[in-house]
């Protein structure tokens, strides 16, 4: 199974991703963040944790209220009964696409240069999901009823789950998902922590690493089980993550209403994911890159990747995006047909034509080199990408519901200051785990990087060799 | 498991040998090191690494692994989990019409059945590699070697086990020396 991580013959080092002189120093730059005294992380970290922290502090506000009031404090009513809530899961839980593809998908695909980012895209899955669930959990109205969800014999109701519904569907797809992410993550994780135990120096680190490093040596049998589970958990979550997306997306297309009721929704709705995704790990990556001085270990060759990768994805998107304007004008049905002209041109039009300006226009940018490798454009670009998937599916949900079969029952949705500060504390929750896990974990795969350096070593020396 | 084994695992057991352990600086270094010691007839070697060195399974004899032959079975579970679980609420326990949808049907039985197949082969490829590797584990003897942290860092060691019937303290140290080992020490535990 070696061969899967370092096979010379199938990389292609050039300009070398990693630029460092040997493992030790591989180890030291990256293990330095973790490391460092708490006390001297640089007071920007800190100021920043505590916005986070505090934005933090009023999702649970927001909750609470929701909770002991109800949730007439969402402005979801007749005809909206989904609003932001539904927007603000996808939203979320696309997010999480990119780092299962960056982990799984790029492994197949043997992808080296994914090994220094994958670490930190996982754990972004992990925070992505954690702050999707938080909607429709709040959304039941009662959270500690939320075991009614899944099927446990319960002998006081006598009350099974309707498995013909999507929406169980969707239970046990974003649970499988974020067990299945916590799996793969902590697998990766674990040699690295035995490096943090190795080199600590403190009692309680070499304690909480050893217990979470789980007694790793590095044993040549270990490796080769690891790998081998480390391939199947690449394999069986690369399906995965497509079934996700699919199934949220079956939350929509399997209904009757105008605009959701299409076969095109399972491949659009993974290729927005993606898309979102791969934006968002931009964001981090160039914050973290920029903050924490890890410019030898992601590089532009890293970006410039994910940026192609955020070209094609984002084409994907304006193709689905024409197809559904032609299926609707092509079906003679005059409710799809209506419900895209009002999509454009209605009362929601400002929300269509920033998500067609984000998603479609700006990231064709990225045609241009030089744009690709501009961490300005880059930047921005990464932003304006999630700005435009949040608009995508508010306007999918919003159009289609304010505006359905009779004129006399349409509506207009308005947001209510708890819809605002709770999507806004889901943000501050994100923020905060994950500069939480950048200090606090190895956010580079240490093992990983070390094997990509082996392989970069060797190719150089063969390559002098022959010069020779 | 015996008491004897246990406190051994533990490592409150009595000294041992446990092996000679000899230090490489790189991957390369390591796998040809490995083949000459096996070419001399030895059986019982490990390697440590601070990543998976390509060509030492085949270098040193370490099997292929096993894993997959446990996934597929629990794999082959989920599924009928999800299957008989499906079955039994919609067409035994709780039949319900909605939306003139059959009790039971494969067609809506695919999202769940998926779901649980990733689900259960996901928890066996993780809890039966650990298993299969024996971890976790708070203590190994090979700890005990001096250059031992360096193993997660950027040396690659190379272990003749004390089991080896080939096996000389000795002897060992020199075979594995004059195949270029660095920090070559014999390892109690």
């Amino acid at each position: 199974m070696s061969a899967v991580l370092q096979d010379p013959a199938l990389m292609e080092v050039n300009p070398p991703l990693v630029r460092s002189e040997d493992y030790h120093d591989l180890t030291e730059q990256i293990s330095a963040i973790v490391e460092g005294d708490v006390i001297k992380t640089p007071t920007k970290y800190w100021i920043t944790l505590a916005i986070t922290a505090s934005v933090t502090g009023l999702l649970g506000l927001m909750l609470a209220y929701l909770v002991s009031t109800g949730i007439g404090v969402w402005g979801n009513n007749r005809p909206i009964g989904w609003a932001w809530d539904i927007t603000n899961f996808v939203f979320w839980i696309g997010i999480g696409h990119a780092g299962t593809l960056i982990s799984a998908i790029l492994f197949l695909f043997r992808q080296k240069w994914r090994t220094s980012i994958n670490r930190s895209a996982e754990a972004m899955t992990l925070f992505a999901v954690m702050c999707a669930g938080i909607f429709p959990l709040f959304h039941t109205g009662r959270p500690w009823r939320a075991y009614w969800l899944f099927p446990i014999p319960n002998f006081d109701l006598n009350l099974w789950q309707n498995f013909r519904s999507p929406l169980i569907w969707d239970v046990f797809a974003v649970s499988t998902y974020f067990t299945v992410s916590l799996l793969f993550w902590f697998t990766g994780l674990v040699p690295d922590l035995a490096t943090l135990r190795d080199r600590a120096t403190s009692k309680v680190k070499q304690v909480v690493f050893g217990l979470l490093s789980l007694g790793w040596r590095g044993s040549a049998r270990h490796w080769s089980n690891y790998e081998k589970a480390y391939l199947i958990l690449a394999a069986i979550s690369t399906p995965l993550v497509l079934s996700v997306h699919s199934i949220v997306s079956f939350d929509f297309a399997t209904s009757v209403i105008p605009g959701w009721h299409t076969t095109i929704f399972p491949p659009y709705f993974v290729a927005g994911a993606i898309f979102s995704g791969f934006a968002c790990v931009m964001t981090l990556l160039l914050i973290a890159r920029w903050t924490l001085n890890l410019q030898n270990l992601i590089t532009m060759k890293h970006l410039e990747n994910m940026n192609k990768i955020i070209l094609v994805t984002g084409s994907v998107v304006s193709y689905a995006y024409a197809c559904e304007f032609f299926i609707a004008w092509y079906s003679g049905n005059i409710y799809e047909r209506f419900t895209f002209l009002n999509r454009a041109f209605g009362p929601y039009w400002w929300a269509a034509w920033s998500m067609y300006t984000c998603n479609l226009f700006i990231p064709q940018l990225y045609w241009f080199k030089s744009m690709r490798n501009n961490l300005w454009v880059m930047f921005i670009i990464s932003i304006t990408t999630n700005i435009g998937m949040w608009f995508e599916r508010f306007v999918i949900i919003a159009t289609s519901l304010t505006r359905d079969f009779l004129p006399s029952s349409w509506g207009y949705f308005h947001p209510t200051y708890v819809d605002m500060c709770t999507f806004a504390g889901t943000i501050g929750l994100f923020l905060t785990l994950f500069l939480l896990f950048a200090r606090f974990l190895p956010m580079i795969a240490i093992s990983e990087v070390k094997g990509v350096l082996a392989v970069q070593k060797h190719t150089f020396t063969s390559e002098e060799m022959a010069a020779k | 498991m015996n008491l004897e084994l246990m406190k051994d695992k533990l490592g409150l057991g009595e000294d041992k040998l446990y092996g000679v352990i000899g230090a490489f600086s790189e991957p390369d270094e390591l796998v040809s090191a490995g083949r000459k010691i096996r070419e001399m007839g030895y059986t019982k070697l490990d390697a440590m690494s601070p990543f998976p060195v390509h060509g030492i399974d085949d270098a040193i004899g370490v099997p292929p692994s096993k894993l997959g032959w446990i996934v597929i079975w629990f794999s082959a579970m989920g599924a009928a989990t999800a299957l008989l679980l499906i079955w039994y609420v919609g067409a035994v326990n709780y039949r319900l019409v909605i939306g003139g949808k059959p009790f039971f049907d494969f067609s809506y039985s695919i999202p769940v059945t998926f779901e649980l197949t990733v689900l259960f082969s996901a928890f066996a490829s993780f809890l039966g590699m650990w298993a299969i590797n024996g971890l976790p584990r708070l203590y190994h003897p090979s700890f005990n070697y001096s250059q031992a942290h360096r193993a997660s860092d950027d040396r690659f060691l190379l272990v003749i086990e004390a089991e080896d019937p080939k096996f000389d303290a000795q002897r060992s140290v020199e075979h594995m020396r004059s195949v270029g080992a660095g920090d070559v020490e014999v390892v109690a535990g």
